[in-house]
């Protein structure tokens, strides 16, 4: 996913001669082809997030749309401040592109793990946030973020994810995508934790349970419409996110829920409010956290057996 | 000690205006960097007042954005607003803010959060560079914002990229908001660290205006290097009891006996 991402770097540079490339210190040969293309727009910057954020402000105000890449700790933590004022405030159009969101780097430990990202970047003002579920869905972003007003936080997954968008045209900041239908339970998503929930989806339609999946590549802003009216059509709606239960799209969900009026029973799963223990693979950890396929349905039939 | 000309008393005349009329504002901070100010706006600075969004204008960003009492009387006097909004700072509804924000006619960055400015900068010169436009990058930095760890990040990358058409100003008052700025977080011998950063470096009195005019007139130092102006300055210049006094960094309720005071100080220099 993270590869798509930046050979679409590449060629929006083709596309518009606006597009500069950031990085900080990413490994040996990244966008290597856009460098030898496009030297004067690509560049790699060291281990220095508040610099790079700053100057990709500075850039914004100028005219270009710079595309940052880095890891999605540093590029969020590391540098709050400076998306909070050089980007959000400014209100410049800044693509932040977020590698390993969630637990993509598992064996690498807790300073590596992106599991608040997402709350912290949708809590500043005019930040677009979203989460593709696959490399097809990632294409279709990148291709119509050029033009998106003000700065936007990509999250990206670790890649090879399967493939569940492939046959959604184009793509549209704000707008959610049902996967599947279902009156049941509506299984809410984003993210590469999209495929994971469909898989659930199928193994709950094979112990009968009608299960929908809503997908929301755009964690904000949220698809008000399609959660409401998913709210309206089931007993139950579920959230499934590799992120902290606090501030990302369940709570996201429930803000909306409870602003609308809506009373409905909304099961939040996630990550629990913890550090990751242990190493091991991306699988692993969201394991332990009760976020593979079998362990989401399981937890939604208990809910549906206790409501019923 | 330098001595202020007729025009530096007025734009401090100013500044004590705009503390009154809205009833507070940064003040030793203000008062240091006027001279920086007024030589840049009055003899360097290409901007257009009546257009301030001129593509090929240079940029100036008070990256200590809390001095801005010291910017806003500069813009006024140029003409990017009307001298009146000087006196509803900090009010409901004012244009004017206890720190600069970019829906301020000629105020091209938002700051306040220390270590912003100078990153911002670089990016507003590389776009420059890229753009093949002659604007040049100003940035004011305070001698206490330079604890920031960004600012040395921007540094570096400015060297690498040889920013020759940024001026990154120190507006060294020697003083930060607790105290003594070699007590609070000592910065060492400044020429020597921009230099070691890879600046071209010189030193100058920031009071001085003559001395101000001579080294703008020699930009770019090195065609191939940020250059990097310490200003050497006093915290509250210009009005004796405000002067190197840490109380003197931040008023929150600024009385009209206390602008008579610094009015009255301001005429017997």
């Amino acid at each position: 996913m993270r590869q798509q991402a930046l050979d679409m770097v590449h060629e929006l540079a083709r596309r518009d001669s606006r597009v500069v490339f950031i990085g900080s210190d990413l490994g040996p040969g990244v966008l290597e082809a856009m460098r030898q293309e496009f030297p004067d727009r690509f560049f790699m910057e060291g281990v220095s997030e508040a610099n790079i954020i700053g100057m990709a402000a500075g850039l914004a105000m100028d005219g270009y749309i710079p595309y940052v890449n880095t890891i999605a700790t540093f590029l969020t933590r590391r540098c709050y401040e400076q998306l909070a004022i050089d980007l959000c405030l400014h209100n410049l159009p800044v693509r932040l592109i977020s590698n390993g969101g969630g637990m993509v780097y598992a064996p690498l430990g807790p300073t590596h793990l992106a599991t608040e990202d997402l709350a912290i970047v949708r809590a500043l003002p005019n930040m677009s946030v979203v989460a593709p579920a696959d490399e097809t869905e990632m294409i279709r972003m990148m291709g119509a973020s050029l033009d998106l007003p003000g700065p936007l936080y990509i999250r990206v997954g670790k890649g090879n994810e399967p493939v569940v968008t492939g046959h959604i045209p184009g793509f549209t900041f704000g707008k959610a995508v049902e996967l599947r239908s279902g009156r049941d339970v509506v299984l809410i998503s984003t993210g590469a934790q999209t495929g994971q929930t469909l898989k659930a989806a199928d193994l709950l339609a094979e112990t009968g349970v009608d299960a929908g999946l809503l997908h929301l590549p755009t964690v904000k802003p949220l698809d008000r419409d399609a959660v409401l009216s998913a709210a309206v059509g089931t007993a139950l709606l579920v959230s499934v996110e590799e992120h902290t239960l606090i501030g990302g799209l369940g709570s996201a969900v429930a803000d909306l829920l409870a602003d609308a009026g809506v009373l409905k029973p909304l099961l939040r799963l996630g990550l629990p409010d913890a550090y990751p223990t242990g190493y091991g693979s991306q699988e692993y950890l969201l394991g332990q956290a009760g976020l593979l396929p079998a362990q989401i349905a399981a937890q939604v039939q208990e809910r549906l057996a206790i409501l019923s | 000690m330098t001595a202020l000309d007729e025009r530096s008393r007025y734009l401090r005349g100013l500044i004590i205006d705009a503390l009154e009329g809205g009833g507070r504002g940064h003040v030793g901070s203000a008062l240091s960097l006027v001279e920086i100010v007024r030589i840049l706006y009055d003899e360097v600075l290409r901007v257009r007042p009546d257009e301030p969004q001129w593509p090929d204008r240079d940029r100036f960003i008070l990256s200590k954005g809390h001095g801005c009492l010291g910017l806003y009387v500069m813009l006024a006097d140029k003409g990017f607003f009307p001298r009146e909004e000087l006196l509803r700072q900090c009010k409901a509804g004012a244009l004017l803010g206890g720190h600069p924000e970019t829906h301020i006619p000629g105020v091209e960055a938002s700051t306040g959060a220390l270590g912003h400015g100078l990153n911002i900068g670089i990016g507003m010169a590389l776009a420059a560079r890229m753009q093949k436009r002659p604007s040049r990058v100003f940035v004011v930095l305070g001698d206490g914002e330079l604890n920031e760890g960004s600012v040395w990040e921007g540094l570096m990358c400015a060297a690498k990229h040889k920013l020759s058409n940024l001026v990154v100003m120190v507006d060294s008052n020697k003083m930060q908001s607790y105290g003594r700025v070699e007590e609070v977080m000592d910065l060492g011998p400044l020429p020597v660290k921009f230099a070691a950063f890879g600046c071209a470096v010189r030193e100058v009195d920031g009071h001085d205006v003559q001395a101000l005019r001579d080294v703008f007139a020699g930009l770019p130092v090195d065609g191939e290097k940020p250059t990097a102006i310490i200003c050497h300055t006093v915290k509250g210049k210009g009005i004796s009891f405000c002067e190197n006094d840490a109380t003197w960094h931040h008023k929150a309720s600024f009385k009209a006996e206390l602008a008579a005071k610094m009015r009255a100080a301001l005429e017997t220099i």
